[in-house]
């Protein structure tokens, strides 16, 4: 018998998860309009394909931007041979500048402290590496990214303490769970030395308000701990409140920098989770030495470098491009999220991310987690949709489920739709309305501009087929 | 690293504040040299050559004309831009199917089409560096240790070690064998580790060599194979500079000596890259081939730490599915590499320093042995220093490499053009007749009789009147009469 490491024999990759599972369900049956439209549509996967016309536009009128062109290929040597770990100078210039337009240019990024890692994912390895031993642990608030547990623990031999969550609050951060869950990790021994928080959330969609993020600032100063703050979906917030940024709070609170480090990525703000470009900021100088000198392990291709730079030092296709974005996200957060409570479906109230954070808890046969993996499975097996239950994000309540919206076209939202819809209506009496609507984030913001909008896509033949009849909400009653 | 806090140090992890990042290594230091004060024909004549970089730089005339007859192969041009969303979105960490079947096409060919490479053992890491890092991860523990031939790549300090926690046991080759890997030293480090109780869990070695520019005989690799098999240990296959063989013995793939070999396939693992084969460093694609099948599927796992971009994937794939500019490719750069070599090693040789005989990699492995003013280490930094600072060429000095042996340098000669290779030629001839103006003739003379010195002259004609360029004969370096060449004589 061959020996490999400890680390290649255990399960700590986390792809035993049902998070996983559900992919593996679309990929053997995947949907498609024409050649298999019985199959599972995915809506389980957090990624962005709104405004890939408007990238396209600006992509055949800048042909410098690749250096395949008869325009760019003078470059391609220089380009090919571009192996510094600095990165390119007018890449990190220009991704400093769009993090800060994202932050509504309150704040400006140092192009020096741009760091690259290997997406997203490399950036969460990185920093647990730089800021902690083996047995060492970071303080997470549920519900989580999935990835977390891969990423932050797998080959860093780090451990993760939950930071408990709960719908009461919708979720919201307080000083009473953080503090509950470091002294917990004290008693089992385990030594804090972080808190990482992703805002926007993945997966609830919310951003965290100013006064939760100073909090969280204090927070980590009293405990001389570090604060990693994940904002990649920093961008796909797409209506009021606005997003606050780890980077702006720190200009408000007193607090030690050099504990203050942020990953982004352009994964989920642009849509290109291929071209793997993860992002390391930290204010933390060894910090930032550290990982640059492991970014070596996970570099952006200097290919992608060029293109990203001469897009991103475009200000006015930068600004064009914010603006598309939210205006598609609200649409389509807007037209499912109301269309799902048309038939009694309520989800958390978000104004960011890629998805819905779904209340299927009165859908629920048992209040537990086996519970929620019957569903789940019904859910994946017979409406044919794969989306991700609560459990696989740590939640620590069964019943919610995250549903993806901006990775399909509107045709394959439409389908997506009539399946919940004949579901629910099958199982119509199974749904107990609950009176805790009015308590709960089932609130439907609806100022006149959006009731207007809502009217735009209330179109007789998407709403009113024999299939799905209108049904009376008690949600719409109680609307109107 | 400074600090502005005192306890900042306990705020950081170990991996953090420790020197496994292998920065403080002299192998860098000439790069920052480099970096203050680099050489440019006409805007700075008289800064440092770069001579320390294994680049290859000699064929991009070919990649320039084949991405301009085929714009398909871009996504942001008209013919490519219909592909530009699905690729953006392309994360799966198995790899565009496209991109995976031309590496391994290209494996092959590089190796002779003697062997197959199967386009689903493919699997992506952030370059080389990332692909070396994800082996260890998958087949040791902190703790373990991992036998690598000396003289080796610097880098291996940081990427086996940093962050696994992971220990190298050197397997010292002397010159006398030309640096051969012997199974006695094999063995006998091995035995040394099992004393100290380093648990080995495997070997690794570069094929072909970098630093040396050698290439594994059939014989070599064949007992390598039969240690690791009767050790039960892994054995990786750095092949990084597979295609930079520019004469024979041609290059043979570890994937093909185990065909004939009985030996268990699941401690086999190949790692490549096209950083050096096509000189594409800064694309970052790094391959992990491994014929272990749970080794490959963890390795993939770890993939997600260091994907191909997307975009460049789609770019190499079209690429290396052309087998005719491959086929092409591989034969000029061959022809290039050669021809620059033998202008470096024999300008050099007439001035009389030798070098480690060779024909592949992207440098040589230049004897200045007799340049030392003693047999150690610290006298080959002194002259090292000297080359960096009065000669103005970063080389690389073999401490860098864990060489046990004082005064080998390993020279890079295919990051330049023509016009740069001549001043560097200048530069060190200068040097040598200037250092052997102040030595005592006859003091070296003695000392070099002694040493294993492989001057590999192929004519018996010393001063070819043909070849020498002006350079040679200008008043500043008149052509002195070389001791070696008396003893020669």
């Amino acid at each position: 018998m061959v020996s490999m490491s400890k680390i290649a024999t255990g399960n700590g990759h986390g792809e035993n998860s049902p998070y996983f599972e559900g992919w593996k369900a679309y990929e053997t049956n995947p949907f498609h309009p024409i050649d298999r439209p019985d199959g599972v549509i995915q809506m389980g996967l957090a990624e962005n394909q709104l405004c890939f016309e408007f990238i396209k536009k600006w992509l055949m009128e800048h042909p410098e931007a690749s250096v395949c062109t008869s325009e760019g290929v003078g470059r391609f040597k220089e380009t090919a041979l571009f192996q510094d770990y600095h990165g390119m100078p007018e890449f990190r210039q220009a991704v400093a500048k769009f993090m800060g337009k994202v932050r509504g240019d309150r704040v400006k990024f140092d192009p020096e402290r741009i760091v690259m890692s290997g997406g997203a994912t490399g950036a969460h390895e990185t920093v647990a590496f730089c800021l902690a031993d083996p047995g060492e642990a970071l303080l997470l608030p549920t519900p989580y990214y999935p990835g977390f547990d891969r990423d932050l623990r797998w080959r860093t031999g780090v451990e993760l303490v939950p930071v408990i969550c709960e719908s009461c609050n919708n979720f919201q951060i307080t000083r009473n769970a953080l503090e509950a869950a470091y002294e917990k990790a004290g008693e089992d021994g385990l030594r804090v030395k972080g808190l990482l928080i992703t805002n926007p959330s993945n997966p609830l969609g919310t951003i965290m308000d100013r006064d939760t993020l100073k909090s969280i600032v204090r927070f980590v100063n009293e405990k001389n701990i570090h604060l990693i703050g994940d904002e990649i979906y920093a961008a796909t917030v797409f209506k009021s409140p606005e997003f606050v940024s780890i980077s702006e709070v720190i200009e408000e609170v007193e607090c030690d920098r050099d504990l203050i480090h942020i990953v982004y990525s352009l994964s989920k703000d642009m849509g290109f989770p291929g071209f793997r470009v993860g992002i390391i900021y930290s204010y933390n100088d060894a910090v930032m030495n550290c990982a640059r000198k492991m970014s070596s392990y996970g570099l952006v291709s200097s290919q992608t470098q060029h293109l990203i730079a001469t897009m991103l030092n475009d200000h006015d296709f930068v600004d064009d491009f914010i603006v598309e974005s939210r205006e598609q996200l609200f649409k389509r957060h807007e037209y499912f999220t109301w269309s799902l409570s048309q038939v009694g479906i309520g989800s958390l109230k978000g104004n960011g991310g890629l998805f819905i954070w779904m209340d299927l808890r009165k859908l629920l046969k048992d209040n537990t987690f086996e519970g929620e993996m019957d569903l789940w499975r019904v859910i994946i097996n017979e409406v044919k949709l794969n989306v991700s239950p609560g459990s696989s994000f740590h939640c620590h309540e069964p019943g919610w489920f995250r549903v993806c919206f901006a990775n399909m076209d509107d045709n394959t939202m439409e389908v997506a739709l009539s399946r919940i819809r004949a579901f629910i209506l099958k199982n119509n009496e199974s749904i107990v309305p609950r009176k805790l609507c009015r308590r709960s984030s089932l609130k439907l913001s609806l100022s006149r501009s959006l009731s207007r909008r809502i009217d735009d896509f209330m179109s007789p033949t998407g709403i009113m087929s024999p299939h799905s009849p209108l049904p009376q909400s008690p949600l719409v009653r109680a609307r109107t | 690293m400074e600090f502005t806090r005192k306890n900042s140090r306990q705020l950081l992890s170990k991996i953090a504040t420790n020197d496994g990042h292998g920065e403080n290594s002299p192998y860098f230091d000439g790069w920052k040299a480099f970096d203050s004060n680099p050489f440019h024909p006409t805007q700075n004549p008289h800064g440092v050559i770069q001579m320390g970089l294994a680049e290859n730089q000699l064929c991009f005339d070919l990649i320039k004309k084949w991405i301009l007859e085929n714009p398909d192969a871009s996504i942001c041009t008209a013919e490519g831009i219909d592909k530009f969303r699905d690729i953006a979105i392309f994360q799966d960490y198995h790899g565009l199917k496209e991109f995976r079947e031309g590496v391994a096409k290209f494996m092959g060919r590089v190796g002779g089409n003697r062997v197959t490479f199967d386009p689903n053992r493919i699997v992506m890491s952030g370059g080389a560096t990332g692909a070396n890092e994800t082996v260890m991860f998958c087949l040791a523990d902190p703790g373990d240790a991992f036998l690598v031939p000396s003289p080796y790549y610097a880098g291996f300090a940081r990427d086996l070690r940093w962050r696994t926690g992971l220990d190298i046991v050197p397997v010292d080759c002397k010159s006398s064998n030309n640096f051969r890997i012997t199974r006695a030293a094999l063995e006998e480090a091995y035995e040394k580790a099992q004393k100290s109780n380093i648990n080995v869990k495997g070997v690794i070695i570069a094929n072909p060599s970098n630093p040396l520019g050698t290439v594994l005989d059939k014989e070599t690799t064949r007992s390598l194979v039969s240690f690791i098999n009767d050790k039960s240990i892994h054995l990786v296959c750095d092949e990084i500079y597979a295609a930079t063989v520019f004469g024979s013995p041609r290059f043979i793939s570890i994937a093909e000596i185990i065909q004939d070999m009985d030996c268990d396939r699941d401690l086999i693992h190949i790692v490549y890259s096209l950083s050096k084969d096509m000189g594409f460093p800064g694309f970052r694609v790094g391959i992990v081939y491994s014929f272990n099948d749970d080794v490959m599927n963890c390795a993939r796992k770890m993939s997600s730490f260091g994907l191909v971009s997307s975009q460049t994937q789609f770019l190499l794939a079209a690429m290396l599915n052309d087998e005719e500019f491959v086929g092409n490719f591989l034969r000029e750069s061959s022809k290039r590499l050669a021809k620059r070599h033998n202008v470096f090693t024999k300008g050099l040789e007439r001035v009389g320093i030798s070098s480690l005989k060779s024909h592949a990699g992207l440098f040589f492995w230049m004897d200045m042995r007799p340049l030392l003013k003693e047999q150690t280490v610290k006298a080959e930094i002194e002259l090292w220093r000297v080359i960096i600072n009065k000669v103005k060429l970063n080389v690389s000095p073999g401490s860098s490499f864990q060489c046990s042996e004082p005064g080998w340098f390993r020279v890079c000669f295919a990051n330049m053009d023509d016009e740069t290779v001549e001043v560097a030629l200048e530069r060190i001839r200068d040097f040598v007749l200037q250092g052997k103006e102040k030595n005592h003739a006859s003091e070296k003379s003695k000392h070099w009789k002694n040493q294993n010195l492989r001057l590999s002259f192929s004519s018996s004609r010393l001063y070819d009147e043909s070849l020498m360029s002006p350079h040679m004969m200008s008043p500043h370096s008149p052509i002195p009469r070389s001791p070696l060449v008396r003893a020669r004589n």
